[in-house]
């Protein structure tokens, strides 16, 4: 059964300052109106893209949004940031209403979007229960009824008639999300949660969520982690630029994103002068690059580095890190770079069978020979490790962060 | 299949249903409101040393003040009414339409934190402002009896209420109403030009004179008589008077006049409301 469609849904913003030259907006669109002309704010041509900046104040955040859950998904949201995913979960939680198209929602939606709102400080721990499930749509009712249970999963039975205001962070977080926890919508809204909290919070979050779909009622699930996502997720829609570019299973989604993050990939950085080269005062970044471009798995891969120096120093420190895409740190290294006419150069070997096939970054520190920080280049280089050809039988993914080749006896 | 049937659906468009009330909506967050009430007085009062008392001392010294300038030193009548009672009972009444009006405008722009969190209708927080403010009244209409015992103890005056004592909590609700629906107004308007806000709080002193709280009805001519008339308040505040004290009359077009002036305020401020709660997370 379908319980959440959502059909040519439209979300329009306006970018800048928001409060002024309202009115004359307003009049503007008005007197549009009056001579029957189009809204002259509503063009249906900019893209979400915030990294170019359009001649209009207006952006589209989403545009023609279609798909649909069925009852018992845990159905994943993944994109990039500015993607449109906060977007697409306000209007589904009705915080905000669409441009155009619609959303049938069939049974009650709650989120666990922002937990402990509404919570004030100068109330006990007992009275924001209340307030903050009334908030969430319980009645006096039913937060009496789950009370206890609320107070025990918390853990702050000492202190529930103290001021919050008196509890520490965790006890705080902990109460806000006992409350959430507690909630028994039909549709429940998980945004990022592993974002938040320690280890143990994060897997009373999961727990939740499982205990929650195994009762054949429907979650939302908004994260960057795509493990998450893949291991939780039945179903899943990838957007990009405030699309929908993939709608099916989740693991097929979470293969999609990649793919889309794939198109985005940089191998090369090159700087063509000293001025327009990333770096501090007097040392920049003059190329870095990685060769070949795709590597395959069984290919040895070089690291390439190039250094303006307008500096005194004759030699400057280097580090890298390689990151998978759960931005996972797999491993580094670093050595002294020295001058020679004007740059530093170097070039490090990443050895052949070591690297799964995946997607990476790089991070790249500049230190002095000293090693008193000059300048980082975070995640600009990134670079695709292809599946080498295979000569036997199996074909399915290897696991692993890293593809080393063992020697067997 | 049967579970279907059982499962509240709702259907989220671009275009608002202007006049619906969401009645059965605001009816199943009753609870909220009487939580936010509560929120409202603990929050206010908490690490005050004087508490509540302050909702008395604040009207018996703004009726002092009055009787001081305004009786001793102007001379102005009180229409034949004991005129600390005078001030009183308008101040209590005043201080009912103001915090109404002037508490209930701010409603977007003062809960947007939990408005961009959360949905819940609305309307749940203007309606627990009056209620939390008909508490407060209701506190202070004790005072007015209290003192009304020491005036009439101290003056030897009978209570001569009539029947129109029975209309009062009409009367306060018609005001309650009237305080809401141009709260709704303005919550709606401050959110796009706040400047509002400002022309608010100065308009609702002005107001104030432009009321028979510190004169009576009967104390202005010629046309300053009419422009007060105009006022949809006056009647409200001669009757709520003559219910107390037998003074004055009732004016049956006069009542007419506010009832028919709330009425059409509730409803278009009912209206903007509800168009603007839909999208006003986007500019806030």
């Amino acid at each position: 059964m379908e319980v959440i469609k959502v059909e040519h849904l439209y979300k329009q913003y306006r970018l800048g300052q928001v409060n002024t030259g309202t009115l004359s907006h307003d009049l503007n669109r008005w007197w549009s109106k009056m001579l029957g002309k189009e809204d002259p704010y509503q063009k249906i041509t900019e893209t979400n893209d915030r990294t170019s900046r359009q001649g209009s104040d207006y952006v589209w955040a989403l545009e023609d949004i279609h798909f649909n859950v069925q009852q018992g998904d845990v159905f994943g949201i993944i994109g990039r940031n500015g993607a449109g995913k906060s977007t697409l979960l306000k209007l589904l939680s009705k915080v905000t209403a669409p441009t155009k198209g619609s959303i049938t929602l069939h049974g009650r939606v709650a989120s666990l979007l922002e937990v402990g709102t509404g919570f004030h400080p100068e109330l006990t721990g007992r009275e924001n229960i209340f307030l903050n499930g009334a908030i969430l749509g319980m009645t006096k009712a039913e937060i009496r009824a789950k009370f206890d249970e609320i107070v025990a999963f918390s853990g702050v039975e000492k202190y529930i008639d103290t001021p919050v205001k008196r509890y520490s962070s965790g006890m705080y977080v902990r109460l806000a999300f006992a409350v959430a926890a507690h909630l028994e919508p039909e549709i429940l809204i998980v945004d990022e949660v592993l974002a938040v909290g320690d280890a143990e919070f994060q897997k009373k979050c999961l727990g939740k969520m499982k205990e929650v779909s195994g009762q054949g009622r429907t979650v939302i699930f908004v994260s960057h982690n795509m493990a998450a996502v893949k291991s939780l997720c039945t179903k899943g829609i990838v957007l990009d630029q405030g699309r929908v570019v993939y709608h099916g299973t989740a693991s097929e989604a979470v293969t999609a994103y990649y793919a889309l993050n794939a198109s985005k990939l940089t191998s090369h950085l090159v700087a063509h002068d000293f001025d327009s080269a990333p770096g501090g005062a007097e040392v920049r970044l003059k190329r870095m690059g990685i060769t070949p471009e795709q590597p395959q798995c069984t290919d040895e891969i070089v690291l390439d580095v190039e250094f303006y120096n307008r500096s005194t120093a004759n030699s400057i420190a280097i580090s890298f890190d390689i990151l998978n895409q759960d931005e996972l740190v797999l491993f580094g290294s670093g050595t002294l770079l020295h001058e020679a006419n004007g740059l530093f150069k170097g070039s490090c070997i990443i050895p052949q069978d070591l690297l799964n096939n995946g997607l990476y970054s790089v991070n790249l520190y500049v230190h002095t020979d000293a090693y008193q920080p000059l300048f980082n280049v975070l995640q600009q280089l990134r670079f695709e490790v292809l599946e080498s050809e295979r000569n036997y039988a199996y074909f399915g993914k290897i696991n692993g962060a890293l593809r080393p080749k063992l020697t067997w006896k | 299949m049967e579970e279907k049937n059982k499962l509240p659906v709702e259907r989220i468009t671009a275009n608002s249903s202007g006049l619906n009330l969401k009645i059965r909506e605001v009816w199943r967050y009753r609870d909220l409101i009487l939580l936010f009430v509560r929120r409202d007085f603990v929050a206010q009062y908490k690490q005050t040393i004087l508490g509540p008392l302050w909702l008395i001392i604040q009207p018996l010294l703004t009726t002092l003040t009055f009787y001081i300038i305004f009786s001793k030193i102007a001379k102005i009548p009180t229409g034949g009414i004991d005129p600390i009672l005078f001030y009183l009972s308008g101040i209590t009444l005043w201080n009912y339409f103001s915090d109404c009006l002037t508490k209930t405008s701010n409603t977007f722009v003062a809960n947007a934190g939990i408005f961009g969190k959360v949905y819940f209708p609305r309307l749940v927080i203007p309606l627990s402002v009056i209620l939390s403010n008909l508490i407060k009244f209701g506190i202070q209409c004790m005072l007015l009896v209290l003192v009304f015992i020491v005036q009439s103890m101290r003056n030897d005056l009978a209570f001569n209420g009539n029947w129109a004592l029975w209309m009062l909590p009409l009367f306060i609700l018609i005001m309650a109403l009237m305080g809401l629906g141009l709260g709704l107004i303005f919550s709606a308007l401050t959110v796009k030009y706040r400047d509002l806000s400002y022309l608010l709080t100065f308009s609702v002193q002005l107001l104030m004179y432009a009321t028979p709280i510190l004169y009576p009805l009967s104390f202005a001519q010629g046309t300053l008589r009419n422009v007060i008339a105009f006022n949809p308040l006056t009647e409200l505040f001669e009757s709520f008077r003559y219910g107390l004290f037998s003074i004055g009359a009732i004016n049956g077009t006069g009542i007419i006049y506010t009832v028919s002036f709330t009425l059409v305020v509730l409803i278009l401020g009912i209206f903007v409301f509800n168009r603007v709660e839909r999208s006003f997370m986007d500019t806030v």
